[in-house]
This record gives C-alpha cells, sequence and structure tokens, in this order.
C-alpha cells in the first residue's frame, strides 16, 4: 500500500500547476463534468489541502536528503578528526562537529536514516497486523470476539512502559544473536510493530463489518466466490483508505516512540547515531552548543509534522463527506 | 445501567489477572540473574540463600500468586493500617523492591505526590487552555484564528516532550535565567518565598506537558463541535430566535462535550505513562523517574508493580469513560 502512494507523492512537482484548473472545474457550475476516476477526485481534494501538500513535499524533502544526502555528503559518520572537536557551523562541517570530532551533517543524516526505516519498517509491521486481525474479525463472526477482547486487552497495557521493559529484557540476547545494530533494530520495530496495531485493526473491523453487508458482497458470494478471493478482490480494496490514514500516522508514531527509547538511554549503542540518540547525546552539551540539541529535535519535529499534516490531508481527500465541499 | 456496570466491573477483574499474568511472564521469562551484580566470591550456597530471600526460590504460579496475593489483599489492608490504626497487615510479607529491600508501595507512596502535583496541574491548565480554543475554532472555521490555532495544536502534537523540554530550558533556563531547570522536590512550601519558589519551577515542566495535552483536546473538541454545528436541531435553534450565544454555548457545546468528557477521562492514565519523559526532562521524581531507575536497576518487583499499577488505571478510566459516556448520552443504551 505504500506503493499506491508513492506515484502520488512523485507526481507531485510536475503537476504543481494544476489545482487551480481542477479547482474552477468543481466549483463551477457545470452538471456536464466529465466523469472523473476516484482517485482523480482524491488528489483533486489533496491538493486542495495547503498544510498537506507543503507536508508531503517537506517529507520527500527530508526523505531526500537522508536517503541521498550520504552520496553527495561523503564524510564518514562515525570518521573521529579530535582535533577538530566541538566545533560550530563552519563551510567545512555546516552542522557543526561534536565532542570527538564527529561532522554533525553526516551523523544527522546517518541517523535520519535509521529514524526513518524504523518508523516505516514498523509502521508496516503494525499495518499488516492491524489490518490481519481487523479484517479477520470483522469478516468471521466466530471470531470476532475473541479478537476484540484482545485488542481491548493490549489497549489497557501501559504501552512505553511495556516497551521500556522489553527493550531492557531483550536487547542482551537480540544483540547477541543478530550483531548490535541488527538486534536492536529486529527489537525496536517489532516492539512498536506489536504495541501500535490496536487503532487500524478497530477501524478496519469496523468498516469491513459495514461492508459485509453491502450488495456487492452478496453478488460475489452468490456467484460463488470463495472467502479468500472475496476478502482481496472486494473487501481489501475498499478499506485502503484508512489504512493509508493510518499508515501515516503509525510513521510518526513509531518515529516518536524510538526517539523517546533513544532519549531515555534504552535505544540504538551510542556509536550507531538516530535522531533521539543524537539530541541525547547533545543533552549533556546543551548549555555550550545548543544546536546539537536543536537539529535532531527540529528534524524529528519536522519529520513527525510533516507526516501528521499529510495524513490529515489524506483523511479528508479519502473522506468522501468532505471531498467536494 | 447498573447491571452493565456490575458486568463491566466483573469483567474488569479477569482483564487485569490476565494482565498481570502477562507482565509477570515477561518479566520472569527475560534472561538475567539478580546475584549477577554481586561479587564472585560470595559462595555458591550462600547465593542460593539470597535468592530464595529475594522470593525466587519458589516454582512460577506460585510466586504468581503471591504477588497477587501481596498486591490485591495485603497491601489494602496496609493502606487501611495506616488510615485507622488497626492492625490487619501484621506479619504479612508486603511486595519488597530488590533495590532497597522496602516495601514498593512504600516508595510508590511517597512518590505520587510529586506526579500528581506536576501532571495534575497541566492535565487542569490544558483544559482550561484547550476548550475555549476549540469551540472558537470551529466556530469560525478556517478563519485566521482557526488556521493558527490547528497549526499550532499540530506542533504541539508533533514535538515530541523530551524536544520541547529541552528546548524550553535551553530558553528559560540557559540563555534567560528565568526559572530552574531542575525540579526540587525537597523543597517544603511554608511560606510565601517558598511558594514563588515552587511556582517557578512547576512552570516548564508543567508548559511542556500542558502544550502536549492542549494539542491534543482542542483538536477533539473542534472536531466534536464541528460535527455538531452542522445539525438540524442548531438550524431550529437559530430560526426559533435564539442569540448566537446560547445556540453556541448552550445547545452545540453541551452536546459537543459528550465526547471531549470521555477523551478527558481516558487520557489521565496516559498521563501517568507519558510524564515519563518529562519526569525526567526536568528531574521530577516522581512515578515515571521511578519507573526508569528500576528498570536500570533491574529492579523487577517494583517495575512489575508499576507497570501494574499503570494498567489498573487505563482499566478504571476506560470503564469510567464508558459509565460517563452512557450517562451524558441518553441516546446511549448499554441494557
Amino acid at each position: 500500500m505504500t506503493d499506491e502512494k508513492h506515484p502520488a507523492t512523485e507526481n507531485m512537482a510536475p503537476i504543481g500547476a494544476v489545482p487551480s484548473g481542477d479547482g474552477v472545474l468543481d466549483t463551477g457550475p457545470m452538471p456536464t463534468n466529465p466523469p472523473r476516476s476516484q482517485w482523480r477526485e482524491v488528489w483533486g481534494q489533496f491538493i486542495r489541502h495547503k498544510g498537506a501538500v507543503a507536508g508531503g513535499i517537506v517529507f520527500l524533502v527530508i526523505l531526500i536528503g537522508v536517503f541521498i544526502g550520504p552520496y553527495i555528503w561523503t564524510i564518514d559518520p562515525s570518521y573521529i578528526d579530535i582535533r577538530a572537536r566541538n566545533q560550530g557551523p563552519s563551510l567545512a562541517h555546516p552542522f557543526g562537529t561534536d565532542q570527538l570530532g564527529r561532522d554533525m551533517l553526516a551523523r544527522m543524516m546517518a541517523g535520519g536514516q535509521t529514524s526513518m526505516l524504523v518508523g516505516i519498517v514498523a509502521m508496516l509491521i503494525a499495518l499488516f497486523l492491524g489490518t490481519l486481525i481487523g479484517v479477520v474479525a470483522g469478516y468471521y463472526r466466530k471470531l470476532d470476539g475473541v479478537l476484540m477482547r484482545m485488542t481491548d486487552l493490549f489497549l489497557a497495557l501501559p504501552l512505553l512502559p511495556l516497551l521500556l521493559v522489553m527493550v531492557m529484557l531483550f536487547r542482551d540476547s537480540l544483540s547477541k544473536a543478530f550483531g548490535p545494530e541488527t538486534g536492536i533494530f529486529i527489537l525496536m520495530v517489532t516492539a512498536i510493530g506489536i504495541t501500535s496495531w490496536m487503532p487500524t485493526a478497530r477501524i478496519v473491523r469496523g468498516d469491513v463489518l459495514a461492508l459485509k453487508e453491502r450488495e456487492f458482497v452478496l453478488a460475489a458470494r452468490s456467484i460463488g466466490t470463495r472467502n479468500g478471493m472475496l476478502i482481496g478482490r472486494h473487501i481489501l480494496p475498499n478499506v485502503i483508505s484508512p489504512i493509508v490514514v493510518s499508515a501515516t500516522l503509525g510513521i510518526a508514531n513509531a518515529i516518536i516512540t524510538e526517539s523517546s527509547l533513544s532519549f531515555l538511554g534504552l535505544g540504538f549503542p551510542p556509536d550507531f547515531p538516530t535522531w533521539g540518540r543524537l539530541l541525547f547525546d547533545g543533552v549533556d552539551y546543551m548549555q555550550q552548543y545548543p544546536e546539537r540539541v536543536i537539529l535532531p529535535g527540529l528534524a524529528i519535529s519536522l519529520t513527525v509534522l510533516s507526516v501528521n499534516y499529510l495524513g490529515d490531508g489524506l483523511r479528508d481527500a479519502l473522506d468522501p463527506r468532505i471531498r467536494g465541499r | 445501567m447498573l447491571t452493565y456496570f456490575t458486568r463491566r466491573l466483573l469483567l474488569a477483574i479477569p482483564t487485569l489477572l490476565f494482565i498481570g499474568l502477562v507482565i509477570f511472564l515477561l518479566l520472569d521469562l527475560a534472561p538475567g540473574d539478580p546475584t549477577a551484580q554481586l561479587p564472585l566470591t560470595i559462595p555458591p550456597a550462600v547465593r542460593e540463600q539470597i535468592r530464595i530471600s529475594l522470593g525466587l526460590g519458589e516454582p512460577l504460579p506460585i510466586r504468581f500468586f503471591k504477588w497477587m496475593y501481596q498486591f490485591f489483599i495485603v497491601e489494602p489492608q496496609v493502606v487501611i493500617d495506616s488510615i485507622f490504626g488497626t492492625s490487619f497487615s501484621a506479619g504479612d510479607a508486603r511486595v519488597l523492591s530488590w533495590q532497597t529491600r522496602s516495601p514498593v508501595m512504600d516508595i510508590v507512596w511517597q512518590r505520587i505526590p510529586q506526579t500528581l502535583w506536576v501532571v495534575g496541574t497541566a492535565y487542569v491548565v490544558a483544559i482550561i487552555i484547550a476548550l475555549p480554543i476549540g469551540i472558537y475554532s470551529a466556530y469560525r472555521q478556517y478563519s485566521i484564528f482557526d488556521n493558527v490555532g490547528t497549526f499550532i495544536t499540530m506542533i504541539g502534537f508533533s514535538v515530541p516532550p523530551f524536544f520541547s523540554g529541552v528546548l524550553v530550558i535551553v530558553i528559560f533556563s540557559v540563555n534567560l535565567g528565568w526559572f530552574p531547570s531542575i525540579y526540587d522536590t525537597t523543597l517544603v512550601v511554608n511560606d510565601w518565598d517558598s511558594f514563588m519558589q515552587q511556582l517557578q519551577q512547576m512552570i516548564l515542566p508543567v508548559m511542556v506537558l500542558a502544550l502536549q495535552i492542549t494539542s491534543q483536546l482542542s483538536r477533539f473538541m473542534r472536531a466534536s463541535m464541528l460535527d455538531n454545528l452542522n445539525q438540524d436541531y442548531v438550524r431550529t435553534a437559530r430560526a426559533k430566535g435564539l442569540g448566537e450565544k446560547s445556540v453556541v454555548l448552550v445547545h452545540v457545546l453541551r452536546n459537543s462535550m459528550i465526547p471531549v468528557v470521555t477523551v478527558i477521562a481516558l487520557g489521565i492514565p496516559q498521563i501517568f505513562g507519558g510524564a515519563i519523559i518529562t519526569e525526567q526532562v526536568f528531574k521530577v521524581n516522581g512515578i515515571g523517574q521511578l519507573l526508569i531507575t528500576a528498570i536500570q536497576a533491574n529492579d523487577v518487583p517494583l517495575v512489575q508493580t508499576l507497570t501494574f499499577i499503570f494498567a489498573i488505571l487505563i482499566v478504571l478510566f476506560n470503564l469510567i469513560a464508558d459509565v460517563l459516556y452512557g450517562l451524558l448520552d441518553p441516546r446511549i443504551r448499554y441494557d
């Protein structure tokens, strides 16, 4: 479903000039508009939400900067140049250097890669679990009670304390099994994924329950469509919009959770930068070099803000009651 | 309503037991030995005795049962004893912390006032700020006030407390020097000066927490108002000549408050969990900070009990929110 989103975001720049034309078409009193596909309609609504478009562009810029930036800015983030330590912003080091003389720009990009990857992978896990449980609970009446009780149980768990406990307990054994970085990555992503699928499951279940009673499902069933096929072809495409919205919110949530854990000292190992870890390391030098705290914090906040705006716009665009207003 | 309430209350018991079991198992299955930190010169026999004295000698089901018994039977007795001066709990074993060897609940009771002061004040401040903002921005949807307000709440929503906390410390206590960056819990408020000091040190943590809660609540308030403002009964009220003030502040507001009140109730336990970071940033030695230190020191009974208390709070306030919803909205019938 991220594939679904990408063509839309990639098209953003070239179609930049279209919205005014679209707006005229929409508001004009012409009942004989040519029929437009649903996704064009959604796109037209999305493009009118200025915050969402800005959020999308900012998010894209951050993504490109973090993943393609290291090919342009080729300083190794772990290269220690002790003579150039604690430098302020300069041409050689636009974001300055840290207490070991490592280039902050390179570290910010490396940290951003980890934070973004954790956010995206954890979101995918949560989305997969949430959709699976939501669809199964909504579709099969027998499993509904059990699965929804389980969802309620998970919602009643204190999540941040449990995450802390999980990280504390399984950090060492997973680090041993997969190496410190991969081990912690797996731990983080699974821990965040299995503690944040519940809202998606609830929304999807509600939608599936309503869809199941619709005529096209009855029609599909009456021509002998099997359950698996029915879910894949008729139910899932119709619940894609709540899933897309919770995907964006899921990324934001996962990035914040990862950085909170790193900030509490229970995240990735110290020599492995993430935005949360960089912020945590910067707190000790807050009085002399406030930029070391502000830069990673700004990166986290900007990413989350842009993703939240994106989600807001998507929600409005995908909601047929709001569309065209 | 009453039958619904009793059914939910009865259902909460197995839920809590199950959550307790999950927490217990999660901590118990973890690798790690509480005696690993002790000197290597201690002979194995003594080491075994230490383990038994920590309560690790018995099989797992018995330990779980003992923990539950101590939590639900012994601890309430202790509370009753300390209030009425009776001695029900004399001689009963209590849940002991591995760090200090003192009863866990005693430590928790010591920490609760700090958390309640800071977090509770922040919650009240946030409610007072959020409701008018939400009401006004819904009433003037897409006005400048609404757009600015939405933007600010979006920021408050997106900026994590560990960044906003550090940021306000840099601005207000490092650069401007107005407020202290560390919350001093030993301060005794007994005259005007110490009261002002207490106020000053509370401003930063309360500001950070309130920003977060305000943004969530005002978004809810706005959405709920918007849902109601387009309803037919609003048009009716206007058509029969009621003033705008009474239409919005009486008719619409009362209906919009129903979901908001439940959200406020649901948010209370989350505040305890979310305050972990804020307490850590400002060094408030409240419950959240207690949890972090306990986790770092591998103090299993303390972590178990604290996590379980959070779970109880969540289940309890879920129940309260549902009951409130039923009481406030006559359209909802549970029976």
